[in-house]
């Protein structure tokens, strides 16, 4: 009952979007002020029909309506309630559901702006968004619907939403396959959302560019607007990824966070050229520049999003993370056909209108780094884009296929992020408008020999890898004039305000959350770059069979292999095996490793715990490969020593407060917190 | 004179001894989990598309594992092994494409489609900016950057101002 | 980036390269699509010659390699399997029955899809298995099969047209001869 519930529900959202996409199109072809605001109403209906119906679904989900194949698909008994209800978004159907109410969400808070100003974005703001809910109501309501039920039809179980045949009865299997247990680390109940929240924030800065486009206001009132969506779309794109790697780092045991994966890279992508939007949309803003270029960002960013969707959810690559072969995609192909091709139309149709309003005065302002900034972006867009397209032209032309793997990435991106380090240190310094080498070289020279001081210590303590000592030298020159460029904010605000030097630094930087919040971001990348720089540099790993009371060397560290227990917990029907190992380092006792495999009997699969040691140093990985279960004797260990990659994670929530504190709406608050008060007084009042 | 003696003969011993142990290792026929990873890390089973073999845990890549044990217990080096997977299995075992025909085009495109994104931008900015600064500029990167600066003073204050008015317009 | 400063409408020899990149990309992409949506080849298609190396011991009258064209006017199935696969033991000792069976009149060829040599002898002594088997060298069979997965048997007809497909592991030997009686004069 509750399933036809639901995907009547959804089937009316559906219908229900496309009447506002429809309605505002006529809304502003005859001029109708009635008609734009009835479709402006629809458009907010569809968040709470999607709710609804969500909520529908989780209710089947929690209470093991197993009858409904997504139930079935996702969850199991011996699963507990929280994980239920995450597992909206562990399958295919489901995933999608959650997509189409995060953007129902997003676009509802949009359409309850005030509009005076802009109001002529409006309907063209909602029926980008609409077409957008649309296709993917579509998709759930006709190819991947979560309701549909399983039947038994003389004797055999079909697949249906409705009763196939008169005398057809509902099927209820006993118990579900359950969650993938990959799925089920919580790193990986956070990644999915994260990743699905950046992708659909990104919608709406999309909408608004188009929006501009169709109306032909090519100021820059669109980026305005989306500048704090953008930020926030960011935010969560970039949060995802993280937590993507650290998903991998803790439960797919390769000793690594990131594995160029093309699904990977399909998330990637979006957040290159996102973060090349983020930089050059500043310029847009300062100098009325590059007005044309923002928006072929925009609409990068938005076809990466929706074709990094595509390529995951229909089977053209294939890779950890793809779902199944599904029928979606076919329509998925026209979809981002459609948007990509429209898109590119109308940023050729208002190419001229698009022009600059300045000129650009010397190649070192900062609007040039930001432009060479945004050049290696995009090269790094290339190289990703090409290793994830030619294997695809090779299985094509040649009809076989091909690896492009890791080594292909690093060797192209590494020079390019080197070089965005560099940048990095640099484009403090450079003034808007103009700035010439020498006051550049004046403002850098005392940061750049702090940085090759520590370069040298660095080269006679630690290490004389190349590679390793040009990355150190960029990372501390990035953090060094970082750093400087804060003192000096400080300093000049301390003397022209007469203020002590907190209260100087917390004004300075509250006064301009975005530049600020970008220097600490810009701090936090240099981190996870050290992070990186150890990891891909200096990991050592081993692998050996040892018996009780033996031990394996790697690096200083010794690990000795105590005893192993391997039992079943029933409730959860999952089967632990576990090794304890001691650890030493130099001969020093450290304490106990507990490396593990968990095996699911519901999924019939196995995860690799890695028993993990964390210091700013290094981390010491275990991982349990293999083990004798007779005699209890023998057990396989792999070991990895990954110097510094804890920096990676610190340098992570450094970025997630940067980005806060940029993003963090200012006078928004202020007006609120007038609101709150004055409410507060009312009903003080009304007692 | 006996000293120098005994010093050589120390130094033949200790080098012997080196040797012989070397050879020991090398006629050691059971190759360690390490070296074989050395060469699985490489390659990637098309049985799990995209996970290196080194930490491919299904059935199949463990037994392309032990086959390569096996070459390296026949003394087979790593490209003659790699080789080997590539005329059994094809060209999508490596972690690259190799490096013929049509896959230079893997390794030519990026590069080039970067180069030339390098040189619009570089040919823009020279049209944006009047020829005149872009001559000084020039000029002044083949000057030394740190010798050449004058008139400190006056641009520290310059900073300070000229932050100032940037913190105003954005407020 | 060259469009930054066009002063003009974007040139149409710009236009043009913009748009044939595009529908490169989505037909390089759709093509791709319309290939994996396909799944393996179908039942109707004529195959082209294929030939397969055979492992010694497992040839075929003293050929270590043999064609398709070898057997025109001979049904063949050419059954996809490895040592490492479950459910491909299901159906091993079904396959050789059905070979004895036919006992030549039909063409049973294995072809052992990502496997090493020692495991796949062992897999086929333990299932006794006598037809001609080989290993799918640089997998070129399976790929131009486009196979799903293993087990996967294709039956071809004695004109070198596929008539059927069996995805997984059959379940009985009927199920194997049924399918080939379907076409057996």
């Amino acid at each position: 009952m509750l399933a036809e519930f639901g995907y009547g529900v959804l089937v009316l959202s559906f219908i229900v979007t496309i009447y506002s996409g429809v309605a505002a199109v006529f809304g502003v072809r005859k001029k109708s002020a009635s008609l734009i605001e009835s479709a402006r109403r629809a458009q907010l209906l569809s968040f709470p029909l999607i709710s609804i119906s969500s909520l529908a679904l989780i209710y089947l989900l929690v209470n093991n309506h197993f009858e409904v194949t997504f139930v079935y698909e996702v969850t199991s008994l011996s699963m507990p309630t929280y994980l239920k209800i995450t597992a909206w978004w562990g399958g295919q159907a489901g995933s999608m559901l959650f997509w189409s109410w995060l953007l129902a969400a997003f676009t509802s808070l949009v359409t309850l702006r005030k509009w005076d100003r802009d109001i002529e974005f409006l309907p063209w703001v909602i029926v980008v968004s609409a077409i957008t809910l649309a296709f993917f109501l579509f998709m759930i309501v006709f190819y991947e619907n979560p309701f549909s039920r399983y039947w038994l039809v003389a004797g055999n179980v079909v697949e249906s939403m409705f009763k196939p045949t008169i005398e057809a009865i509902i099927f209820t299997p006993e118990n579900g396959r359950g969650l993938n247990p990959l799925l089920r680390h919580p790193g990986m109940i956070i990644h999915p959302p994260m990743l699905y929240l950046g992708f659909v924030a990104y919608v709406i800065p999309f909408a608004f560019a188009i929006a501009a486009l169709i109306t032909g206001r090519t100021d820059d009132r669109w980026t305005r607007i989306t500048r704090r969506w953008s930020l926030w779309a960011w935010l969560f794109l970039s949060f995802g990824l993280v937590l993507g790697g650290r998903w991998a780092y803790d439960v797919l045991g390769w000793g690594g966070y990131w594995g160029w994966d093309p699904v990977e890279i399909a998330a990637f992508m979006p957040w290159l050229t996102g973060t090349a939007f983020l930089h050059s949309v500043m310029i847009q803003e300062k100098r009325g520049m590059l007005k044309q270029w923002n928006m072929v960002l925009i609409i990068l960013t938005y076809a990466l999003v929706i074709f990094g969707t595509f390529l995951t959810r229909s089977g053209v690559l294939s890779s950890v993370h793809s779902f199944a072969n599904s029928p979606i995609g076919p329509y998925f192909m026209g979809f981002v056909s459609f948007t990509l091709i429209a898109s590119v139309y109308l940023l050729i149709r208002r190419w001229n209108d698009l022009r600059s309003e300045t000129e650009m005065k010397s190649a070192l302002s900062r609007e040039a780094l930001f432009l060479l900034n945004n050049l290696l972006f995009i090269s790094i867009l290339v190289v990703c884009f090409w290793g994830v397209i030619y294997p695809l032209i090779s299985e094509l032309v040649t009809g076989f296929k091909v690896t492009v793997g890791p080594p292909y990435y690093e060797r192209a991106a590494g020079p390019l992020f080197a070089g965005l380090l560099f940048l990095m240190a640099v484009a403090p310094f450079s003034a808007w408008g103009h700035s010439t080498l020498q006051t550049l070289g004046k403002a850098i020279w005392k940061s750049t020999l702090a940085s090759f001081i520590l370069t040298v210590i660095l080269f006679f303590t630690y290490t004389q890898n190349l590679y390793a000592i040009i990355g150190f030298f960029l990372v501390a020159l990035a953090i060094f004039a970082t750093l400087h460029e804060f003192w000096r904010g400080t300093i000049a605000r301390q003397k022209t305000q007469n203020e002590n030097f907190f209260t100087a630094l917390s004004k300075l930087m509250m006064r301009n959350r975005r530049r600020y919040g970008g220097y600490i971001i810009h701090i936090s990348m240099a981190l996870m770059a050290i992070g990186i720089l150890g990891i891909e540099l200096f990991q050592k790993e081993t692998q050996g069979t040892v018996a009780a009371g033996e031990s394996l060397n790697v690096g200083d560290y010794t690990v000795e292999y105590r005893e192993l227990a391997s039992w079943d917990v029933p409730s959860d029907d999952v089967n632990y095996t576990r090794a304890v190992v001691d650890i030493y380092e130099n001969g020093i006792y450290l304490g106990q490793l507990y490396p593990r495999i968990d095996y699911f009997y519901d999924a019939e699969q196995t995860m690799t715990i890695p028993g993990q040691r964390s210091t700013f140093r290094d981390d010491l990985y275990i991982l349990l490969v293999d083990w004798q279960p007779v005699s209890n004797a023998g057990a396989t260990f792999k070991i990895y020593v990954n110097p510094l990659v804890n920096w990676l994670w610190i340098g992570s929530l450094l970025f997630l407060f940067g980005i806060i504190f940029a993003a963090w709406p200012e006078k928004e608050t202020e007006k609120e917190k007038v609101r709150v008060a004055k409410s507060v007084t009312q009903t003080s009042a009304a007692d | 004179m006996k000293h120098k003696k005994l010093k050589f003969i120390f130094i033949l011993a200790f080098l012997l001894t080196i040797i012989s142990t070397q050879f020991a290792y090398a006629q050691d026929d059971v190759p360690t989990d390490d070296e074989v990873n050395e060469v699985a890390k490489g390659l990637y089973c098309p049985v799990c598309e995209n996970t290196p073999l080194d930490v491919c845990p299904t059935e199949a890549c463990k037994q392309w594992r032990d086959v390569i044990r096996t070459q390296l217990a026949e003394g087979k080096t790593k490209e003659e092994i790699e080789q080997y997977f590539v005329d059994y299995y094809g060209d999508r075992v490596l972690a690259e494409p190799p490096r013929t025909g049509l896959n230079w085009l893997v390794y030519i495109l990026p590069p080039a489609v970067i180069l030339l994104g390098a040189v619009l931008l570089f040919k823009n900015f020279q049209a944006w900016t009047k020829p005149k600064v872009a001559e000084s500029v020039s000029n002044q990167e083949r000057s030394d950057v740190l010798s050449s600066s004058k008139g400190d003073s006056s641009s520290a204050n310059k900073y300070i101002s000229q932050l100032e008015e940037e913190l105003k317009k954005r407020n | 980036m060259s469009e930054i400063v066009e002063r003009k409408s974007v040139p149409i020899w710009i236009q043009m390269v913009v748009w044939l990149l595009i529908a490169g990309l989505l037909a390089l992409v759709a093509s791709t699509l319309s290939k994996r949506q396909q799944g393996s080849i179908r039942p109707g298609d004529t195959l082209p010659d294929f030939s397969l190396t055979l492992f010694s011991g497992y040839e075929f009258e003293g050929q270590s390699e043999v064609s398709l064209s070898d057997f025109s006017g001979k049904i063949v199935v050419l059954n996809f399997w490895a040592s490492w696969c479950k459910p491909c033991e299901q159906e091993a000792a079904e396959l050789e029955e059905a070979w004895k069976f036919y006992n030549g009149d039909v063409m049973f060829l294995g072809a052992d899809y990502v496997d090493t040599e020692p495991e796949a002898r062992t897999y086929l002594k333990k299932f006794q298995i006598t037809y001609p088997n080989g290993p799918d060298l640089r997998t070129e069979l399976s790929q131009m099969f486009r196979i799903t997965g293993v087990p996967e048997t294709y039956f071809i007809d004695q004109q070198g047209v596929l008539y059927y497909v069996k995805v997984g592991p059959f379940v009985s030997l009927d199920e194997i001869k049924s399918i080939i009686e379907q076409k057996l004069q």
